[in-house]
């Protein structure tokens, strides 16, 4: 999560929009959505979306998150209430024309079998009546920007893996260029760790191109690592909290938020924490070449125990320090899992503590160097100062 | 003497591929006579095949119709027809149209409800008006089906044309119908392997068809 | 031969209707059946090896593209003008129906159902004919019902090839005295006992799979 770059509040201007001379604020006005048998899946929505920023909304199934989605390009019109693109009426715009000015991804990407992969991509540029030529030449860029090679283009959808279709998913929507990006659920269908690609590289093509993004999502992880605003709705399509992923899980709007939310968002909530702030000690690490005389220096009264690291300053592990003092060398401890200094947020030195056998976190640098260890009692203090910072911002 | 020797029998002999009874003349009649008919059930059976299938509504209304016309005797059709009309062209196209019919409009029902959903919400999504996402994404896709409709069609004009000779009407049955009744097994033979081959030509043709107008990209994915 | 009621056979048939509709019932219902019994085990056998699927299916629809008509030719020099020589094509036709039917019909037992049922301990054989069979049964009756509805007009054809055809011999007198009645006759006929023998199949369906009937019903 550190990567991100900003994340405006509630209706605060992002620096994207500072960029973007087109502003494509999109505003849900009291939308109701009641099918003829009676069941409402959407229920007197607000909800304004930002400029050039991801919002996502989340929720269980039947809380009416895909049907607001549809509702924006119109694949659904609702029974009452407006949506307005940019202060228009979506209705008051030609259907198609509104549909091609954003793009459109959903969950099997469903990419038309019968079209090669650059075929595929250049769909809405030919609808826009560009030449064949211009089309093509927009398709092979955006495959390069969603990281496809180039060698994918003459294939057929049957050709490619899911993660590698919903990248062609993503590039056809993008072709035309259009300021909106509609996401109904376009990553649920992949395995975890194609997912975690395709979420990094939605964020890394967002960072450049800052779209307006509607994103829906049943999972609340993906909600508040993507979201720059978060909407959680209920069943029967009513709004339970809008806000950023940080303020959602400090403080949820009521019960049900709070559930959805699951039993360790405090924990998640230090994603948002950097580890500036924390203190660190670098005393108890020594190399393994030390003599006994530098470890017995370098032991803490608190730690029995040393790091011991290779000559790069690598860590290796934990080493009882007495052992080592009077030169039995016992086996090393495993450390676990080190977190890069400004790099990892709070969450991930307290996994890290959590992780080492000695209750000590150890730091790195970039270059994977330990820089210093943290006890759990020092990550205590480094949240509770965040958490104040916070308060007073 | 068996089938392959009435048949050797019937193309050896002199005069069978010219004139008016000729091979050739009565293969054109056959030929020219499906094609008519194919050509009627397609312009009725493939629109309203179509767009019932896009918009998914009438399903059971032709499934019902759909049985109704299998369960019409075309023969008895032909017949029946010929006896009150006389001699003619339309006695004889109602039951290959109608025969026809059924499969194809069945099949492209079918075929287009089969078509995956969620590329038509794609297709929709990104801007596609109704007749692209028709002609565009739903029709290649459901194409290898609706083909074998119609292929399955073509078969069964073929096969009652063979037997609208009975009627007095041209084409290859001519060669059964009249030898049967002259006792001429040469002949009837002769005309059974005509008419197996045009239809196993038939089904040759609708493969390559298959192989020009269906995309790669549907055709392996299957 | 004089006018007379509606089913009134002509003399030289040798038959009464109602000799005339039993006949078309054993011309159509003996090849559904041989049909049924000899589509199974083949249907079996592409499901177990199914490398010879494509092939079987290739050769059913070479078969099945041959008219009726030159069909009867071909075996009449082995059967003459019988019984046999009109069921056996018809036979043919039916397989052709229902051997994809079954295939396909088992096929789509989802792979849920499939890995459940092996892993309760059901060996291949087993699990074809207490899982994937039951589960086939409404498929095989959509075949069952287009090679029945079928087979009841083509029997017809087999008036050409010596009085073979049961009702459709009515079509010849129709044709040779010119008395539409008579073609009326046989028209209505075979298409009622289509429509029937199509509404018994159903039936069936219903009472053999009362699981499937919500799914039917809509």
């Amino acid at each position: 999560m550190g990567g991100r770059c900003h994340k405006p509040g509630h209706l605060v201007v992002g620096p994207a929009e500072a960029r973007r001379a087109l502003h494509t604020v999109i505003v849900i006005d009291a939308v109701t959505k009641r099918y003829p048998d009676g069941t409402t899946a959407v229920d007197r929505l607000t909800l304004e979306i930002p400029d050039g920023s991801i919002t996502v909304l989340v929720g269980p199934s039947g809380c009416g998150k895909t049907t607001t989605l549809r509702m924006i390009n119109r694949m659904v019109e609702p029974t009452e209430g407006r949506i307005l693109l940019n202060g228009q009426d979506v209705r008051e715009a030609p259907v198609n024309a509104l549909r091609r000015s954003m793009g459109y991804v959903i969950q099997h990407a469903g990419l038309f079998p019968h079209r090669t992969v650059m075929d595929n991509i250049a769909t809405v540029p030919r609808l826009l009546g560009w030449d064949k030529h211009r089309a093509r030449e927009r398709a092979r860029e955006l495959m390069e920007r969603v990281g496809l090679d180039a060698s994918f283009a003459k294939r057929y959808p049957y050709q490619l893996s899911g993660g590698q279709q919903q990248r062609v998913g993503v590039a056809r929507a993008l072709a035309a260029d259009p300021p909106v990006l509609l996401m109904d659920e376009p990553f649920s269908a992949v395995d975890p760790i194609v997912r975690k690609g395709l979420q990094d590289e939605l964020l890394r093509i967002q960072a450049d191109l800052g779209k307006t993004v509607v994103f829906v999502t049943h999972d609340i992880d993906e909600a508040i690592k993507l979201g720059d605003m978060v909407a959680v709705l209920r069943e029967g399509g009513r709004l339970a909290q809008y806000a950023p992923p940080a303020r959602l899980l400090s403080a949820p709007a009521d019960e049900f938020v709070e559930d959805f939310l699951g039993v360790d968002r405090g924990i998640r909530h230090l994603s948002f924490f950097g580890t500036e702030e924390l203190e660190l000690t670098a005393e108890p690490i020594v190399t393994e070449d030390a003599t006994a005389e530098q470890v017995r220096a370098a032991t803490l009264a608190e730690l029995p125990y040393v790091l011991v690291t290779d000559a790069e300053g690598r860590p290796r592990g934990w080493s009882d320090a007495l052992d080592r003092a009077t030169g039995t060398e016992g086996e090393l401890l495993p450390y676990g899992r080190a977190f890069t200094v400004g790099r990892d947020s709070l969450r991930a030195a307290l996994d890290s503590a959590v992780l080492s056998p000695t209750g000590w976190a150890v730091a790195v640098d970039e270059q994977g160097r330990a820089v210093g260890v943290a006890a759990q009692e020092a990550i205590a203090a480094a949240i509770r100062s965040a958490h104040t910072a916070g308060v007073l911002r | 003497m068996n089938i392959f020797g009435y048949a050797q029998q019937f193309f050896d002999a002199p005069g069978q591929w010219s004139g008016a009874d000729g091979i050739p003349t009565r293969l054109l009649e056959h030929v020219q006579y499906s094609a008519l008919a194919l050509l009627i059930a397609l312009v009725i059976a493939l629109p309203v095949g179509l767009v019932t299938g896009h918009t998914g509504r009438s399903g059971n209304a032709l499934a019902v119709l759909a049985t109704a016309a299998r369960a019409l005797p075309s023969f008895g059709l032909l017949v029946l027809l010929t006896i009150l009309m006389g001699l003619g062209l339309t006695p004889v196209m109602v039951p290959l149209v109608a025969l026809a019919v059924p499969p194809i409009l069945v099949t492209t029902y079918e075929a287009m409800r089969g078509v995956d959903p969620s590329l038509v919400d794609a297709a929709r999504g990104i801007g596609l008006p109704w007749w692209r996402v028709l002609g565009q994404v739903e029709l290649p896709v459901a194409l290898p089906l609706i083909l074998s409709g119609i292929r399955s069609g073509a078969i069964q004009i073929v096969s009652t044309a063979t037997i609208a000779a009975y009627v007095s009407f041209g084409g290859l049955g001519r060669y059964i119908v009249d030898g049967l009744s002259q006792v001429n097994y040469a002949k009837v033979v002769g005309g059974a392997v005509l008419v197996a081959a045009l239809a196993l030509a038939t089904l040759g043709f609708f493969w390559l068809l298959g192989r020009v107008l269906v995309s790669p990209g549907v055709r392996r994915s299957r | 031969m004089s006018g007379g009621g509606f089913f009134e056979v002509p003399s030289d048939l040798q038959n009464t209707w109602w000799g005339l509709v039993g006949w078309q019932l054993q011309l159509t219902l003996v090849p559904v059946l041989c049909g049924l019994v000899i589509a199974l085990p083949i249907a079996l056998l592409c499901r177990r090896f199914g490398w010879i699927y494509p092939p079987v299916l290739g050769v059913a629809t070479v078969f099945y593209a041959i008219p009726s008509l030159a069909f009867f030719v071909f075996l009449i020099d082995w059967f003459s003008e019988s019984d046999l020589t009109v069921e056996i094509p018809l036979t043919v036709y039916t397989l052709v129906v229902l051997v994809p039917a079954i295939v396909d019909g088992m096929r789509s037992v989802s792979a849920d159902t499939r890995a459940a049922a092996e892993a309760m301990g059901f060996g291949t054989l087993r699990r074809y004919f207490q899982v994937e069979l039951p589960i086939a049964v409404p498929a095989v009756f959509a075949g069952l019902r287009v090679a029945t509805v079928s087979s009841v007009s083509l029997v017809s054809v087999g008036m050409l090839i010596g009085n073979e055809g049961a009702l459709g011999n009515l079509l010849s007198d129709a044709l040779n005295y010119h008395r539409p009645q008579l073609a009326w006759d046989a028209v209505i006929s075979i298409a009622v006992i289509g429509v029937l023998l199509d509404a018994l199949l159903v039936l069936a369906r219903r009472l053999l799979t009362p699981w499937a009937r919500k799914a039917t019903a809509k």
